[in-house]
């Protein structure tokens, strides 16, 4: 595996109005590794994203992008005027017409290909951005918030296949998620923004922090150490601490 | 006398196929009030056409595409709330436009003319102008066509698998500058945004594709031609307007009309 990073955000800062969106952020995503950004609302995450992505630019700080990265981004929601008629298919070939099947059969949603993107479900929707993400083969995926929109079911499975998507094509993920059960069960590094990085490292590590319990509430991290607990019993991968220094002020 | 008509119904559906994936375009990416601004403010290329004693289609393009490039530079202006700056634009060019008006004592000119348009009046060389800006403007949309329907449909994604949305938003602004200040003799500065909005709206539900959007946007808009001209015709109606009026009867008739999408279900 490469040892250099595909992302690193250094230092990154932004202001709006004179109010501070993002202050000192940084952080360095390595092949194959799930980053994940959890924080309250207003907390910067998306604008993070964008950062991330080159969408927006910074005031200060760098973001470096390994030479010629492939990116696939799933955005937050897609706002279609409904006046606008398009297919699950036209959509997706406005971004290369090459690998629509193979992304379409990834994200099981082959059936719907001809059918009109207003004719389809929430959850079907997500799975169509998904799919669009995928066309490009990308060595890092970046998702905001995947599934907004989707009910409790659909999201199981949603992230779920995320997991999947991520061993079939050796990808790095980086994504924002209010899915504190998925945080704590996949993911090799969490990131908690609030603004500033509160806290980041490896889940439980996290879970733990003082930072991250004054930003959620006790006895939501109750419930999540709750569940960690559980989970301990079935698979192995918290016995190997990533842990990485932690900072919050 | 029928060459007057000619003249006129020529115009008319020239306007109809520029309007038609134009103002698909503009409808999807809800810029019906960007449309306005531009129209109001082609009253202030007329006040300076006259000011100046230049030619007035020059002048009034002109300032059309200046207005355009403005509004697309003010949109990066972070502290701005664009919508309400282009209700203050839009308003102020218009009543800046009149007042300039006002002063050039226009002993020759007839504001209604402006206002409302005057298909009739339409000459030989208001069509070769006419002509040439919608040879140009279709072949600027043919040639980028899907690019414009990719920001359309989401302005993020094109961006990241490299399309120069920036750049295709200036072209689309300017396209519709153009169209604009081509269509205020035909439908008037009051109503051009009609032609751009209402086709395109009519047309919409029935359309399986952005293509056939635009396609039947401008058969739309063509129809309206036809019957509003018909009107100014046997009626005596104002030309102008009664275009815009057979727009409008179409889009009521087609929300009659079951729609091919809900019809699906």
């Amino acid at each position: 595996m490469n040892n250099s990073p595909l992302l690193a955000l250094n230092q990154i800062s932004l202001k709006h109005h004179q109010q501070s969106l993002l202050d000192d952020v940084s952080l360095s995503l390595s092949a194959r590794q799930i980053m994940t950004i959890i924080g309250p609302n207003g907390a910067g995450k998306s604008t993070l994203v964008k950062i991330a992505l080159g969408l927006v630019k910074p005031d200060s700080g760098t973001v470096f992008r390994q030479a010629n990265l492939r990116i696939g981004y799933m955005p937050q929601r897609l706002s279609l005027n409904p006046l606008m008629p398009l297919s699950v298919e036209r959509f997706l070939a406005m971004a290369n017409t090459r690998n629509i099947d193979t992304a379409l059969e990834r994200t099981g949603i082959s059936h719907l290909r001809k059918r009109p993107l207003h004719d389809i479900s929430g959850g079907e929707t997500q799975r169509v951005l998904l799919s669009r993400a995928l066309l490009s083969e990308p060595d890092l995926l970046v998702l905001d918030e995947p599934a907004q929109g989707v009910d409790i079911n659909g999201q199981t499975e949603l992230y779920e296949l995320i997991n999947q998507l991520r061993d079939s094509l050796g990808c790095a993920v980086l994504m924002v998620s209010h899915d504190l059960h998925w945080v704590m069960a996949q993911t090799d590094t969490v990131i908690c923004l609030n603004q500033h990085i509160c806290c980041h490292g490896h889940p439980e590590h996290v879970s733990n922090d003082p930072a991250y319990l004054s930003l959620f509430g006790r006895r939501h991290a109750e419930a999540v150490a709750l569940y960690q607990h559980d989970h301990d019993h079935q698979h192995d991968i918290h016995g190997d601490v990533v842990c990485e220094h932690h900072h919050h002020d | 006398m029928t060459d007057i008509l000619l003249n006129a119904l020529f115009a008319g559906l020239l306007l109809a196929v520029l309007c038609g994936p134009l103002g698909a375009l503009v409808t999807w990416q809800r810029m019906a009030y960007y449309g306005d601004t531009l129209a109001h403010s082609a009253l202030l290329g007329l006040a300076l056409g006259l000011a100046l004693q230049v030619n007035l289609q020059y002048s009034v393009l002109i300032t059309c595409l200046l207005i355009a490039s403005i509004l697309f530079a003010l949109q990066w202006w972070r502290d701005i709330a664009l919508d309400s700056l282009l209700g203050i634009l839009s308003h102020s060019s218009l009543a800046l436009g009149l007042v300039c008006l006002s002063f050039l004592d226009g002993q020759q000119l007839d504001l209604n003319a402006f206002l409302f348009g005057d298909l009739l009046a339409i000459v030989r060389d208001d069509l070769i102008s006419l002509s040439i800006i919608c040879a140009l403007v279709i072949a600027l949309l043919i040639r980028y066509w899907p690019a414009l329907v990719a920001i359309t449909a989401h302005a993020e994604l094109a961006e990241i698998e490299g399309l120069p949305v920036k750049r295709l938003r200036l072209l689309l602004m300017l396209m519709v500058a153009a169209t604009v200040a081509v269509a205020m003799k035909i439908v008037g500065v009051l109503l051009i945004t009609a032609m751009l909005i209402i086709p395109a709206s009519a047309a919409g539900r029935f359309a399986r594709s952005p293509e056939q959007a635009a396609a039947l946007a401008m058969l739309c808009g063509a129809i309206a031609v036809i019957s509003g001209l018909a009107g100014a015709w046997y009626w005596d109606t104002p030309a102008g307007p009664s275009i815009v009026l057979g727009a409008g009867g179409l889009f009521v008739l087609g929300q009659l009309a079951p729609s091919y999408r809900r019809r699906r279900n």
